[in-house]
């Protein structure tokens, strides 16, 4: 058995070295390579490496406020930023508003995914229906969660009222930051469905009929045997989510609350956009920045180790 | 342990029938090689037995009990896959007890019976491992291993051997046999393959267009094919056909050259000039002047024995096996052995059996 066990692996790795071979394609001269490569370069160091060298060199300074002098203060916009109860109420707030978010937009895709890939009439057309929410740019979509829980003209929101229910997101801070989650929520769910669709169909049917006549029921094989093999995906997908809820949340949040009533939907990427341009506090909003890619960097790191670990094939 | 009794399986996909009707009689303990060229319904078969799919019409009974309508998890059956279909996400052991777990069996008594299976198929040392860290044959070995642990009424295999290298594929053979018989458990067993079939099984359900053309232990299925289809496909190199026709007396066959042969066994019902056709195995011919003149093109030697590929005059292709090494060149004129011969109907391809 194990001479056998050796074969196979070796020959696993003959095979891999004549893709290897076959894929690598040798460039005479380094011209065209790099031109073939400028275009993803400029676009990044035009869209990220420049503006974000900016809020680093930013963090470090603090500004008059008309914007006239500046000088280097060191870490001080930082030790500012992080003993400020304003902002981390705001970071608890984050905390609270993305993983809700992600909880719900992860378990509705799932949901939804598992009943999209059973054999049902017009699964193709429920199929492309769902993800049509993710090509809907945030504040149309905030606008559209606006015209359904408005107290005065929405349609939940006048129906909520109109049952007794006292509903005005404008004037609860639970009830904004409840429309905020359902509404981030809602545009993430398309891009989670894909995934685990994806990740459904990549479970071999055969397993899946091997656990039916070990004697589990659809519950169990979905608890013991769908969801451990879809748990990189699911792991990879709260990373995504999470990264989503904290920084691309700002347009529904823009359009439906700006950050009210009060302080209560007012997340770390939105504080940071106050401060920053209306507070003209530019020194504060670029330490808050620096903090929040520290942030993102961390969860990246996070995924790619887990996830290289945990696949299964 | 148990009986399984299949009486009038139906299937259709759609418009598309798959199984025309199949029944069968299995005895407890008994190994039933199902066997066919692929599309032939045998793996619709096997799976309806499982209770993956559902029967148009028709009974699937295992023991006193009608499972037609039960789940897979209540028939108490066991299913090996071909591509062994091991949860990726669970080591070795895990794999194996699963259904046991699910079953309620107390701790002490899965962890005996998987160390008992592990024993008896030699993995007990792969127990903490993951399925992808096993090489095909010790996949197999698991997969056979989460079969015995359940101690099932019945054994399903769905061609598991075709996935392994043709040195493993006779090993693991011999192996689930000889495990099989160990048991006694009742089984059914699909391939393609009729080397595997005829080693394999107590008897064989040849399957044809969703017919069981012949159901038969592996010999009679040899030695007395029921039509020319179960003929073709059983014994390697293939079966000879010949187009004749009857002589009057119904003793003996007139082939279109004008050869006649007669029967050894008796004389077939019929008027002269019944169109048959005549089956022969390439081992059945023997080089003698006067018989069938074959124009050899190809000379397959394989030590022991050679193998003569030819043409009759007529065009037609013939197949012969001869002991030791054979220089053949141009004609080579061959007689059938007359004890040897298959006489089929030549329109519905049914085997004719001589007159009492």
């Amino acid at each position: 058995m194990d001479s056998e066990a050796r074969e196979e692996r070796r020959s696993a790795r003959e095979r891999r070295a004549t893709v290897r071979r076959v894929r690598r394609t040798y460039f005479r001269g380094v011209g065209l390579p790099y031109l073939l490569l400028a275009p993803q370069l400029l676009v990044t160091a035009l869209f990220f490496f420049w503006p974000a060298g900016q809020a680093v060199y930013q963090s470090f300074l603090r500004e008059d406020a008309f914007g006239l002098s500046s000088q280097f203060v060191g870490f001080e916009n930082f030790i500012d930023v992080l003993g400020d109860a304003d902002w981390r109420a705001a970071a608890a707030r984050t905390a609270v508003f993305s993983l809700s978010v992600a909880a719900l937009a992860l378990s509705a895709a799932l949901f939804l995914a598992v009943q999209a890939d059973k054999h049902i009439r017009g699964a193709g057309a429920y199929r492309t229906l769902l993800i049509w929410p993710y090509a809907v740019a945030p504040a149309i979509a905030a606008v559209l969660w606006l015209f359904m829980v408005h107290p005065d003209i929405g349609l939940f929101g006048r129906a909520l009222n109109a049952l007794g229910v006292p509903w005005d997101y404008k004037l609860n801070g639970n009830q904004a930051l409840l429309v905020v989650i359902l509404a981030s929520a809602w545009k993430q769910v398309s891009y989670n469905f894909i995934f685990f669709l994806a990740g459904l169909q990549g479970i071999p049917k055969p397993v899946l009929e091997a656990a039916a006549i070990d004697g589990a029921g659809p519950v169990r094989r979905f608890w013991t045997v769908v969801f451990p093999l879809l748990s990189p995906t699911a792991f990879f997908l709260l990373v995504v989510n999470l990264v989503y809820a904290c920084f691309d949340t700002f347009g529904v949040i823009h359009a439906l609350t700006q950050g009210g009533p009060g302080k209560s939907t007012e997340t770390l990427i939105y504080r940071a956009y106050t401060d920053g341009v209306s507070n003209l506090n530019l020194g504060s909003s670029a330490a808050q920045s620096v903090i929040l890619m520290i942030l993102v960097i961390a969860l990246t790191v996070v995924q790619f180790r887990f996830v290289e670990k945990k696949v299964h094939y | 342990m148990a009986t399984l009794t299949l009486s009038g399986v139906r299937k259709s996909f759609g418009a598309t029938a798959v199984l025309h009707g199949v029944d069968l009689a299995v005895r407890d303990g008994e190994m039933i090689v199902v066997v066919g060229a692929s599309g032939c319904g045998k793996s619709t078969l096997l799976r309806i037995v499982a209770g993956l799919e559902t029967a148009t019409a028709g009974r699937v009974m295992i023991g006193d009990q009608d499972v037609t309508a039960l789940e897979p998890a209540d028939r108490d059956v066991a299913m090996v896959f071909q591509n062994y279909a091991l949860y990726p996400h669970m080591s070795v052991f895990q794999n194996m007890a699963y259904g046991l777990k699910i079953r309620g069996l107390p701790k002490p008594e899965i962890i005996r019976r998987v160390d008992e299976a592990a024993a008896l198929l030699d993995i007990g040392g792969l127990l903490d491992r993951k399925p992808r860290q096993l090489s095909g044959g010790q996949r197999q070995r698991v997969a056979m291993g989460r079969a015995i642990v359940r101690e099932p009424k019945l054994f399903l295999f769905d061609e598991p051997l075709s996935n392994l290298d043709a040195k493993l594929r006779v090993q693991m053979r011999a192996e689930i046999r000889r495990l099989q018989k160990r048991l006694g458990v009742t089984s059914l067993f699909v391939t393609h393959d009729q080397v595997e079939a005829m080693t394999l099984g107590d008897r064989l359900v040849v399957m044809h267009a969703g017919h069981a053309a012949q159901i038969a232990t592996p010999m009679e299925v040899w030695e007395r094919p029921a039509d020319t289809y179960v003929a073709g496909f059983i014994g390697s190199p293939a079966m000879n056909f010949l187009a004749a026709t009857l002589e009057a007396g119904g003793a003996a066959a007139r082939l279109a050259d004008g050869l006649v042969l007669p029967f050894a066994d008796g004389s077939r019902a019929g008027e002269a000039g019944r169109k048959l056709t005549l089956g022969i195995r390439p081992e059945h011919l023997r080089p003698q002047t006067g018989g069938l003149r074959v124009m050899v093109e190809l000379v397959e030697p394989l030590g022991a024995e050679s193998l003569l590929h030819g043409r009759l005059p007529d065009g037609a292709e013939m197949t012969v096996k001869l002991a030791g090494a054979v220089h053949a060149d141009g004609v080579l004129e061959v007689m059938p052995i007359a004890e040897a011969l298959h006489v089929f109907d030549g329109e519905t391809g049914r085997r004719i059996e001589p007159l009492g």
